[in-house]
């Protein structure tokens, strides 16, 4: 299993901050083909991703047991 | 310095106790920064706005943001404090501070810091006005979102 998490606007639009999802070995890139068709989430076309809290790349591989973060454009300060 | 320097907190952020981390009989200098909430940006009235963050993640790029500021200022002390959750207006939602041995380096790394905050740190703030609310992006920052996340070993923009 793989652990999603959504924050802010894409927190909203899924409606759930956390999800699980099934699957080993796949790109980040499918999980966010996976969640457009499940979630529609019109924001995750602008969002970064991070797996294990570290930003990553949407060719990178997502391993079982990690957590992968979306996050929408930033606004801090 | 074992105490946390980086945090992400709900409470309202004492700017003493953020100064206080960075003191150090070495530093002649502590650039002390408070990021505030502002009523009015471009004639629109924010009642309040609500902070989010990836608290686990913040923290680490807070403690990204050090590594930086260490090779461009090896002699700089860094301390952040993020505020998170409703604050009303002038509530301070960010103090950073930084302190080196002569003050020309403190002003400097201290503008760097908040630069890279709104660039890699993962926290979010909803708007709040009289007709409706709206999390606010990069779209009204300017920041190159997807330039802002450097590897390392690469140089900067």
């Amino acid at each position: 299993m793989i652990k999603v998490l959504l924050f802010a606007k894409l927190q909203e639009e899924a409606g759930v901050h956390e999800i699980e999802l099934e699957g080993s070995g796949r790109t980040v890139q499918s999980v966010k083909e996976q969640l457009v068709q499940e979630y529609r989430l019109p924001s995750l076309e602008t969002s970064m991703a991070a797996i294990n809290e570290e930003f990553v790349k949407e060719e990178d591989i997502v391993s079982p047991g990690d957590t992968v973060a979306f996050i929408p454009p930033i606004s801090g300060g | 310095m074992d105490e946390r320097r980086f945090e992400i907190t709900d409470q309202p952020i004492s700017v003493e106790e953020v100064t206080r981390k960075v003191t150090r009989r070495e530093c002649g200098a502590i650039a002390t920064f408070i990021g505030t909430v502002r009523e009015l940006t471009e004639g629109k009235r924010t009642l309040k706005l609500e902070y989010e963050a990836y608290k686990p993640m913040a923290v680490k790029m807070f403690a990204e943001i050090e590594r930086e500021v260490k090779e461009k200022w090896p002699d700089a002390a860094l301390a952040i404090t993020h505020r998170i959750g409703v604050l009303e207006i002038s509530d301070a939602a960010v103090v950073i501070a930084v302190s080196t041995p002569h003050r020309k380096a403190a002003y400097e790394a201290n503008e760097y810091v908040m630069e890279r905050i709104k660039q890699i740190v993962p926290i979010w703030k909803k708007e709040y006005w009289d007709d409706g609310t709206a999390w606010i992006g990069d779209q009204l920052e300017q920041v190159p979102y997807r330039k802002a996340v450097k590897k390392e070993g690469e140089a900067d923009d």
